[in-house]
């Protein structure tokens, strides 16, 4: 069991790094981004690329793709997420969604139906394990993930806390209109904005494809769990979206440990829970994700 | 040519005509007082000074160059501050934060945190503290100071007496007597014309989006002020 | 002609008129088809039905409820499991159709309450947890036998072409019933209430509009709809396999009808549903094309034309088929103003 738990935990370092992402650009913008997960796979299809056709180790292709995933960034805020908000609060939701029923079937006519791992190209790395009092292995993998989650997600805080770009973000947030009237542009800071939050989708896209298999269709249950995690963690603190990674995580383990048909139910049946029993606590708090920087 | 100039302007809200071809200039350290009844237009003249508010006709013009097209977050790199109506501070952050906000985009010059901390000596101590925390008087010091910080050419102030105790808007005002005789160029809207006559060199009466008197205040009696104000002794205006 | 006030209030035009009898003729027409289509054409009937119900109740939803849902494809699957649930205990495959949409709709209810506190985005994805959890439990009950699935094998105790021919008309009366609910209710005061909450949700409350109450309603009503829109697609596959009726892609559709057809309108909702027929079946068979080209065309319109065809059609001509809102006839009082 308490192996089921620390493995649950260092899975739970993926979620919080798949999640920071998206509790970032609602936090920002006010907008859940439904392609996150979709975003998440290409990145990991493109690190694939990488290392097949041009013999390039994934986290060198990092360095190719994560500038990439940053214009991508701000290029969707740009041309999708701006337009959208401006026709409407809800119209976002409706062409993230487009998007990302795109980008899931244009990355299976691209790559078929067979599942993909970046685990080939990263030598031992993919299983090396650490051997921790009481018998119990870690996987290196696992453990980085997790300190790359606490790397991002202590990152972005620290950013938004004490930069001036990150106190132009916050304040833009706030209230746009009154930004402007102090010189910060907000289509600016929102599109870097989206640039950083596609950034830390990247490296998720990264951990997901070296830690596992994915497919074209993965991107649905990456944004589900991204989404789960960021909503049991709660009203927006760094330490709250890795509790929340965790929790969703550590459940879904030890529900695997009972079935393996209950892993996802554990997860998606925590959540539920969680959510319910929080609403009926606060009395219906406004919104669930957001950040109060 | 004149710190400001506005030529012609209207400016609209929806279907309502809330300015009409207005035109005033205003001299480089000159204080302006924009006065009138609510809804006369004063605020979405500010507004669209400060870029706010796109005209529906007519020109803006700084230190001779035409702004009308330029976005409000560029006119700050240009030299035009407006505090807004209501403060509108960004109340989850603190007052320094505020103030540092206003020195991204503005332009080189005397203006930093501490002389704004030593013109508005009540901030200093609450310099931590949540701008939402605050007292009416230290909000408006703070908004009037994260305008400073980007050091204008032409602050626009709109209100700032707006639900503050008198104590607090002579202490506000005092701290801003300085800065009036500074030579930075000021438009403020205020509602109490004892205090427009004494600390304003010149002052507009708007009334319906129009402008319906001008003149300087040590020639122009309060009295005329007043009746100009409600419309009084004036022919009935065409709609 | 009120002649002091110079304004007429009126709900009905002459363009509505015609358009309501042209509805009812088309209506009774159809009723007729199986006497006169051939099955092929019979099933697609059916099935065109079934994409108006749903691109209605979405819309209702969303256009109306203001309520996005990237789950509502969880009631399309409970309705065909109701469905075959019911059957396989015995009752008439038809009654058990009904009943299925009777039964997930009193089920939305209590899901209703915790789901309607959720704002935006987080209901959308919600709505999808929801159905996904839905869709693995389902899978447990050893009935359905995993993905492997199960029929509505009782209805192949009816031959076919009377088979056939049922089916067609419940979906008919469905989608009419529906409709014409949704009308009526549109009509009717909760129309007001939803009209003002979808303008502006807060003035609405101050003004006594039960919001909360009303998006329950339209929560429960889009919920009942799609489980019989389920039941019936059941009826034309005949196959329940549960990764078919909780696909995700249900949604794509759902979405593609009412954002191309018009959101929020009564008449967009049938006119998406017609479009996303005829894609259907020129390109249905373009496999991932087909999926890619919907998703391009959904993310075009809710970046370019967010209002759907109908939507900009009405506001470009003025145009309003279907009488459920009110129209302020300004004309006589126009007139008396421009008299020098």
């Amino acid at each position: 069991m308490i192996n089921t738990i620390i493995q649950g935990i260092l899975l739970g370092g993926y979620y919080a790094l798949i999640a920071s992402g998206l509790t970032f650009m609602f936090s920002v913008m006010r907008i859940i981004n439904l392609a996150h997960g979709s975003l998440a796979v290409l990145a990991a299809y493109a690190l694939l690329v990488l290392a097949q056709s041009w013999h390039i180790n994934p986290f060198l292709g990092l360095l190719i793709v994560l500038p990439a995933m940053a214009v991508l960034g701000f290029l969707l805020e740009r041309l999708v997420l701006e337009r959208s908000l401006r026709a409407g609060q809800l119209v976002p939701i409706l062409a993230t969604f487009g998007l990302a029923i795109v980008i899931d079937n244009l990355l299976f006519e691209g790559f078929g139906a067979n599942t993909r791992s970046l685990g080939n190209f990263i030598g031992s790395l993919s299983y090396d394990s650490i051997e921790l009092p009481g018998g119990i292995f870690v996987g290196v993998l696992a453990v980085g993930t997790f300190a790359a989650a606490v790397l991002v997600l202590v990152g972005l805080q620290l950013f938004l806390s004490f930069t001036p770009f990150g106190r132009a973000i916050r304040a833009t947030s706030e209230d746009p209109d009154t930004a402007g009237l102090i010189g910060i542009d907000a289509r600016l800071v929102n599109g870097v904005a989206a640039a950083i939050a596609l950034v830390t989708v990247g490296i998720a896209g990264a951990a997901l494809g070296m830690r596992g298999t994915f497919d074209a269709y993965t991107g649905g249950a990456q944004l589900l769990f991204a989404f789960e995690a960021a909503v049991i963690g709660g009203v927006g603190s760094v330490w709250g979206t890795l509790l929340g990674g965790i929790v969703l995580a550590v459940a879904q383990s030890i529900g695997a440990a009972i079935s393996p048909l209950a892993f996802l139910i554990a997860g998606h049946g925590t959540f539920l829970v969680v959510l319910f029993a929080r609403l009926w606590l606060a009395g219906g708090i406004g919104n669930l994700l957001a950040r109060r920087a | 040519m004149s710190a400001l100039a506005v030529r012609d302007l209207s400016l609209d809200h929806g279907l309502l005509h809330a300015v009409r071809h207005v035109s005033f200039a205003v001299g480089s350290g000159e204080v302006v007082a924009l006065v009138g009844a609510n809804g006369a237009g004063k605020t979405t003249l500010l507004r669209a000074i400060a870029g706010a508010h796109r005209p529906a006709g007519g020109a803006i013009e700084l230190d001779g160059v035409d702004i009308t097209a330029v976005p409000a977050h560029r006119r700050v790199g240009m030299g035009i501050a407006l505090v807004p109506e209501g403060r509108r501070l960004f109340a989850h952050m603190s007052v320094e934060e505020n103030l540092l906000l206003g020195r991204m985009s503005g332009r080189a010059g005397p203006w930093t945190l501490d002389r704004v901390m030593a013109t508005f000596p009540n901030l200093a101590p609450r310099r931590a503290a949540r701008a939402g925390t605050l007292s009416g008087g230290e909000q408006q010091a703070t908004a009037i100071g994260r305008a400073l910080m980007s050091n204008p050419s032409v602050l626009l102030l709109d209100e700032v007496s707006l639900g503050l105790a008198p104590i607090a808007v002579d202490r506000l005002y005092q701290s801003l007597a300085g800065l009036m005789q500074s030579g930075t160029t000021i438009v403020l809207v205020e509602q109490d014309l004892n205090r427009v006559m004494r600390v304003a060199s010149r002052v507009i009466c708007m009334l319906e989006g129009r402008i319906v008197l001008e003149g300087a205040t040590a020639t122009t009696s309060r009295d005329r002020v007043t009746d100009a104000y409600f419309g009084l002794g004036q022919a009935r205006m065409p709609a | 002609m009120n002649a002091q006030t110079g304004f007429r209030v009126e709900r009905w035009t002459a363009a509505s008129r015609a358009a309501l009898a042209a509805v009812a003729a088309v209506s009774l027409a159809l009723v007729f088809a199986p006497y006169v289509l051939g099955p092929g054409a019979l099933d697609r009937l059916t099935i065109l039905f079934v994409y108006v119900i749903l691109a209605a109740m979405w819309n209702a939803l969303a256009g109306y409820g203001g309520l996005v849902s990237v789950g509502q494809q969880v009631f399309l699957g409970l309705g065909a499991y109701a469905t075959v649930k019911l059957a396989d205990l015995g009752m008439n495959p038809f009654l058990a159709m009904v009943a299925a949409g009777l039964i997930v709709g009193l089920l939305a209810l209590p899901l209703s309450f915790p789901m309607l506190r959720l704002k935006g985005g987080e209901f959308a994805i919600g709505m999808w947890v929801v159905s996904e959890l839905a869709h693995l439990l389902v899978n447990l009950d050893p009935l359905v036998r995993g993905e492997t699935g199960t029929s509505l094998i009782s209805l192949n105790a009816f031959d076919a072409p009377l088979r056939r021919a049922a089916i067609y008309w419940l979906a008919l009366a469905a989608m009419l019933a529906l409709l014409g609910g949704l009308f009526a209710l549109l009509r009717s005061r909760v129309g007001a209430a939803v009209q003002a909450i979808r303008d502006n949700e807060e003035a609405a409350a101050s003004v006594g509009v039960r919001v909360l109450a009303t998006k329950r309603l339209i929560f429960v009503f889009a919920a009942a709809g799609a489980a019989i829109a389920g039941a019936l697609w059941l009826a034309t596959a005949l196959t329940f396999q549960p990764r078919a009726y909780f696909s995700v892609n249900w949604t794509a559709y759902m979405i593609f009808m009412v954002l191309v057809g018009g959101i929020g309108t009564f008449e967009g909702a049938i006119v998406g549903a017609v479009l996303f027929f005829a894609v259907e079946t020129w390109f249905g068979a373009a496999g991932v094309w087909y999926l890619v080209g919907l998703g391009a065309v959904a993310l075009a319109f809710a970046l370019l034309l967010p209002r759907g065809i109908w939507g900009a059609l009405e506001t470009r001509f003025g145009l309003r088929l279907l009488p459920v809102g009110y129209r302020l006839d300004l004309s006589a009082l126009l007139r008396a103003e421009t008299k020098p």
